[in-house]
């Protein structure tokens, strides 16, 4: 680095980020040179705290990973654990599972489109697309309960039916939304400050998403047509007509107009969910213990393909469930799509990955392969580790915590 | 793609004679939905004791302690509870239902914990737990 | 003496003018909201900022020059009132009209420009560094076309006093018309020191927290704040002034009505601007002014010199 030359911290805390996350941004005037990152400041130990609970209070731990795509999480948990257990889930439980799965998307993808205009100085837009959002939030509010963590899925099926009055509500709803989406593709198209901020920014080839092995609308944008839903078909979508959204510009604005043209494909497949909604029982009942096994099950969240892993030991309690949430597969890109841009770019390069760290902040094991050896530790194990760690290393002491946290704990 | 300048001009006018989409609240409430999962309620005539609800709660939130010969009551810290409903799902007897309150915040963190006993299972006592 | 502290301090000096430009936030905001489908902010609300700022505690970083730190905001306020004395508003004549007061205002107009840069470099904070770059380099792209489009209204006119300029068109009034292109110059480079979108690459809250003022508080952003509003209030003014120097003659009462009428649809004209358009880089912004503005400018320029041969005044 020459005279000139800085470092500047972009979080973890900073107006632009919606979650925590650390960049050391090396700067050359307004042009950046390089981009270090960190993770990790939302680890919250979920897939440990997984352990110590039943299947039944983990659907809702699980779906409490992110707020976004809360229904994602809870059902990909789920399905790994009825394939384990080896369950046949009634078919209408299937289309109200990928119902509300299309509403999350919708909700998902307004939200996006708000932010990407906040992040470039557009407030008008955040404004405008969130209102509309409201319908759907209030619209999966009177199916389930809850304007978010809808706590819809339960082991074998799903928990809240819908009726004709309802049925009448979504598809109100979704006749408004469409009419907004198309505007809204009109401004993000023909806008030309928009499109002046969003285009040549954040450029990815075909190649590069092959390598760094990115996933969602951020790889369908540079023509890599990968989507869960079309290649391996879980829920209802093995039914659905839609197609799989891809674009050539390679950009920030390519990866604008894929999530507002899976809005529309989204529209399509709730109208033809709703309007084919077969007749039946909504879950089967589940048994307490699941017998032992292991199962990968992947889902297509709005920001891209999510994976669970349940291993299970004929308890009632899993044995070890693992997350790898789409966000970890993108940031990797982020390096690439920084070199030899401005620094007025870097919010809205890390927006158009759509960044969720909540989902994201796992613990990653890393092994030697030399070695070929793994390690694991148990809760007492990793409590004291982390104990020593920080009177070793920061000078400070935590073993009183330590006691409520081993000793303190009162589940089932 | 064709370029405009200013292209949310008309939208933006016309929203000037519309009535804003801002809520008044407090004045004004949001609707009510009657799947809404908010505060719960306990019919204690219905309980019989089998703790089902204690077991599976997510969070630890609930109690049930005997007070008499077929009398419950039971406690809930308001603070813990993540007011998904599966206690109301796993009960046999139907005893908890969910209701539409959700202005539950309170200055005193000890007020969160509330009883519901026999002599007044509609409102219920709001008070800290003794100790057992 | 005593008539003329009046009117620098009372009317039309200080306390009027941070009343209009207290008020012309409000205006200016609650546009915005309605624009957006919000309710907005209530009428007191830039004055309730205001006294909150006064009434915290300003924190100087330690390794900040604490002597240009607090000076810098106060700097910026008095050259922006100043710029007001000279400005003519509702009669021909501005307060102290003399021949060459264009070139001061145009002179002081600029002087908060640099006291946000040299406030921000001081502050020593790389954000706050960041920022004051950008603010001088904004500088380059706007400061040139704003100049000429305004020279180019007084070349017509044959003098460089705005009091004179007002009465010329006074007398002519259809001359105004040949300034059309010139208004539309100055307002876009007027937007441009302003600092507000599409060119609020200074302040970019989601890039660089708040830029020159990230380490500013207090009183002292009370003052910065203030003297933005201000900044306001006299370039719609001064746009008023030079572009529609209409209702000059009409005596005191209407004369003031004129001048409300005209500068509240020009701040109206730059809220509309702002809630439209993003934000441009700077990469952009100045790309778009040297190669579109600055041009156009000139343009105005020649024409008004051939017409001011022509019409042989």
């Amino acid at each position: 680095m020459s005279e000139g030359d800085f470092k500047i911290p972009v979080g973890p805390q900073h107006p632009s980020l919606k979650e925590p996350l650390s960049f050391s941004v090396a700067l050359k005037g307004e042009k950046i040179l390089g981009v270090d990152i960190r993770l990790g400041y939302n680890h919250r130990g979920i897939e440990k705290a997984c352990e110590e609970r039943t299947y039944l209070q983990d659907v809702y731990l699980i779906e409490r990973i992110c707020g976004i795509c809360s229904h994602a999480h809870s059902t990909a948990f789920v399905q790994a654990v009825e394939e384990i257990a080896k369950l046949e889930v009634p078919k209408r439980a299937l289309y109200l599972r990928s119902l509300i799965a299309e509403l999350e998307r919708v909700h998902s993808h307004l939200l996006w489109l708000g932010i990407a205009g906040h992040e470039v100085g557009f407030d008008t837009l955040l404004m405008y697309t969130w209102r509309d959002r409201e319908i759907v939030m209030d619209l999966l509010a009177e199916i389930t309960g809850n304007r978010v963590n809808y706590g819809m899925n339960a082991i074998g099926g799903v928990r809240q039916d819908i009726d004709a009055p309802e049925i009448k509500k979504i598809l109100e709803g979704v006749k408004t939304l469409e009419e907004r989406t198309k505007y809204y593709i009109d401004v993000a198209t023909e806008e030309a400050t928009l499109i002046e901020r969003l285009s040549n920014v954040g450029v990815l080839s075909k190649d590069d998403v092959l390598r760094l092995n990115t996933v969602g609308p951020t790889a369908r944008a540079s023509g890599v047509a990968r989507d869960v839903r079309k290649d391996d078909p879980y829920a209802a979508y093995g039914d659905l007509h839609f197609d799989v959204i891809t674009d050539d510009h390679c950009d920030v604005y390519g990866r604008a107009v894929v999530r507002l043209k899976e809005l529309m494909e989204s529209y399509k497949m709730i109208r033809e969910i709703v309007e084919n909604l077969p007749e039946g029982p909504i879950s089967v009942r589940a048994p307490r213990r699941i017998p032992a096994g292991e199962a990968v099950s992947r889902y297509e969240a709005p920001r891209g393909e999510d994976l669970h892993y349940v291993k299970s030991n004929g308890s009632d309690k899993p044995e070890r469930v693992k997350v790898r949430a789409p966000t970890l597969a993108n940031i990797q890109s982020v390096k690439k799509m920084l070199e030899d841009r401005y620094l007025a770019d870097l919010p809205i390069v890390v927006a158009a990955i759509d960044p969720c760290f909540s989902c994201t902040d796992r613990l990653i094991g890393v092994s030697d392969l030399d070695k070929n050896s793994g390690k694991v530790m148990s809760w007492e194990e990793l409590v004291s580790y982390g104990v020593d760690w920080y009177r070793k290393n920061r000078g400070v002491d935590l073993s009183k915590l330590n006691e409520s946290f081993v000793k303190g704990r009162k589940y089932s | 793609m064709k370029m405009k300048l200013g292209k949310m001009v008309m939208q933006v006018l016309q929203s000037v004679f519309k009535k804003p989409a801002t809520l008044n609240y407090p004045a004004e409430k949001p609707a009510a939905f009657e799947r809404f999962r908010g505060e719960i309620k306990f019919d204690p005539s219905k309980c019989i004791g089998c703790k089902i609800c204690v077991k599976d709660c997510p969070s630890g939130a609930i109690e049930i302690k005997k007070i008499g010969e077929k009398e419950f009551e039971l406690s809930i810290d308001l603070a813990k509870c993540i007011y998904c409903g599966q206690c109301a799902d796993s009960c046999p007897k139907k005893a908890i239902a969910l209701t539409n309150a959700f202005e539950l915040a309170q200055l005193n963190k000890e007020n969160l914990k509330v009883t519901f006993r026999a002599e007044s299972p509609d409102e219920p006592e709001r008070n800290p737990l003794e100790d057992d | 003496m005593i008539s003329a502290l009046f009117s620098i301090l009372i009317f039309p000096g200080f306390l009027f003018l941070s009343t209009v430009a207290l008020y012309a936030e409000y205006f200016d905001r609650i546009l915005y909201a309605r624009f957006q489908n919000r309710k907005g902010p209530p009428w007191f609300q830039p004055l309730a900022d205001f006294i909150k700022l006064l009434a915290k505690e300003d924190f100087v970083p330690t390794e900040a020059n604490p002597g240009i730190f607090r000076l810098m905001p106060l700097v910026a306020l008095a050259s922006s009132v100043a710029a007001f004395l000279y400005i003519p508003l509702w009669s021909v004549n501005s307060l102290y009209p003399f021949s060459g007061d264009l070139i001061v205002v145009l002179y002081l107009l600029t002087i908060p420009t640099i006291a946000f840069f040299v406030g921000g470099w001081y502050s020593t904070s790389l954000y706050a560094r960041i920022g004051s770059v950008r603010t001088i380099t904004q500088m380059f792209a706007y400061e040139i076309p704003l100049f000429m489009g305004i020279l180019a209204a007084s070349l017509l006119s044959g003098s460089w006093s705005l009091s004179d300029m007002a009465a010329f068109y006074a007398k002519n009034p259809s001359y105004m018309a040949f300034n059309v292109i010139g208004f539309v110059v100055s307002f876009i480079a007027l937007i441009g020191k302003l600092e507000k979108a599409p060119f609020d690459i200074p302040e970019a809250e989601t890039e660089i927290v708040a830029g020159s003022f990230t380490e500013y508080s207090g009183k002292l952003l009370a003052f910065f704040r203030m003297t933005f509003d201000i900044e306001f209030v006299v370039g719609a003014s001064l746009l008023a002034a030079v572009f529609l120097p209409f209702g000059l003659t009409l005596g005191p009462i209407l004369g003031f009505l004129v001048y409300l009428i005209k500068t509240f649809f020009i701040i109206a004209l730059i809220s509309l601007t702002r809630t439209v358009v993003a934000r441009l880089r700077l990469d952009q912004m100045l790309a778009f002014s040297w190669q579109i503005i600055v041009p156009l400018a000139l343009v105005q320029l020649f024409i008004n010199i051939i017409l001011k041969g022509l019409l042989k005044i």
